[in-house]
């Protein structure tokens, strides 16, 4: 939309691009979930010789997956205004990285 | 000379999958920058197009399995607890290093911020690849979106150099190893 005349629509891409950005703030969440609550690491270690780590990468992969599909069921075909999108996948990727870095985690937990 | 089968599978996860996918960053990138050369679209011919699409596919595989032998394959042995009474911690990694005020930081820092951070590599690769499927070099007509994959890519690159780096410092500290021997190459040793 805001790229002037395109011959093809922007709506399965921009569907990829947020669910790729929520993915990355669900690996985020589920990881600091894991290390902070005793309960969610013991719900995340579906794998017992990977422990949390198994599940929490499989929850994560679930998350992108379903956001794609139901992104990509609303948008593909149709333009749509792509700069928010942009911005939230941004927010979403960033959020993840920062969620996973550990002295971060430290610091939401008071540790 | 010879390796233990760990060292195989924990070679063929960081050099096989996980160093060639690094080498491939410089080929992704530098294509993806290329469908902004031009007004309109991407000066590529359908073989080179084909070409790209395969190149992109299969940096999106090399990335699923690289986090996928790490965490099921080589994380495993590195996290494995050591029996009662055992005093010899070369076989388990993990405890090796938490033992030890002095390395208890490569775990806490370096394994705990890899093994996540790399989960993020596989589904940006993925992403990106489907973009390309998707629109070809009519992604030269969508510069907003284009940006944002190669944005995209450089923070899969950012994980993947943070897993990458932390990985081949944590074989060196603590290796995993074990299993049975493995011959790598018959070479006669001269005096």
């Amino acid at each position: 939309m805001n790229d002037g005349d395109t011959s093809q629509s922007n709506g399965a891409g921009a569907a990829a691009l947020l669910a790729a950005g929520a993915g990355c703030l669900a690996l985020g969440v589920f990881a600091l979930a894991g290390d902070a609550l005793p309960w969610a690491n013991k719900l995340f270690s579906i794998w017992k010789p990977s422990g949390a780590l198994s599940g929490v990468s499989l929850a994560a992969t679930i998350v992108w997956l379903g956001a794609w599909f139901v992104a990509a069921r609303r948008w593909s075909g149709r333009e749509v205004r792509l700069a928010p999108i942009v911005c939230l996948a941004f927010a979403l990727l960033v959020g993840g990285l920062f969620l996973t870095f550990p002295p971060f985690m430290d610091l939401l937990q008071g540790k | 000379m010879e390796l233990t089968y760990r060292d195989v599978v924990t070679v063929l996860h960081g050099m096989g999958f996980g160093a060639l996918f690094m080498l491939a960053f410089s080929g992704a990138i530098g294509v993806i920058y290329a469908t902004a050369i031009g007004s309109g679209s991407w000066p590529a011919t359908r073989r080179h197009e084909r070409i790209f699409r395969f190149y992109l596919i299969s940096m999106a595989a090399l990335a699923w399995l690289t986090v996928l032998s790490g965490t099921y394959l080589v994380y495993p042995w590195y996290r494995a607890k050591p029996p009662p009474g055992v005093i010899d911690l070369a076989a388990y990694p993990r405890a090796l290093l938490i033992s030890n005020p002095m390395t208890a930081g490569w775990h806490d820092l370096g394994m705990e911020w890899k093994e996540h951070i790399a989960w993020i590599t596989p589904i940006i690769m993925t992403m990106v690849a489907y973009v390309f499927i998707n629109y070809g070099p009519k992604l030269a007509l969508h510069r907003s979106m284009r940006r944002a994959v190669l944005g995209f890519t450089a923070a899969a690159f950012l994980a993947t150099g943070v897993a990458g780096a932390f990985g081949a410092m944590l074989n060196k500290v603590a290796p995993v190893r074990g299993g049975a021997d493995v011959l790598a190459i018959r070479y006669a040793h001269h005096e």
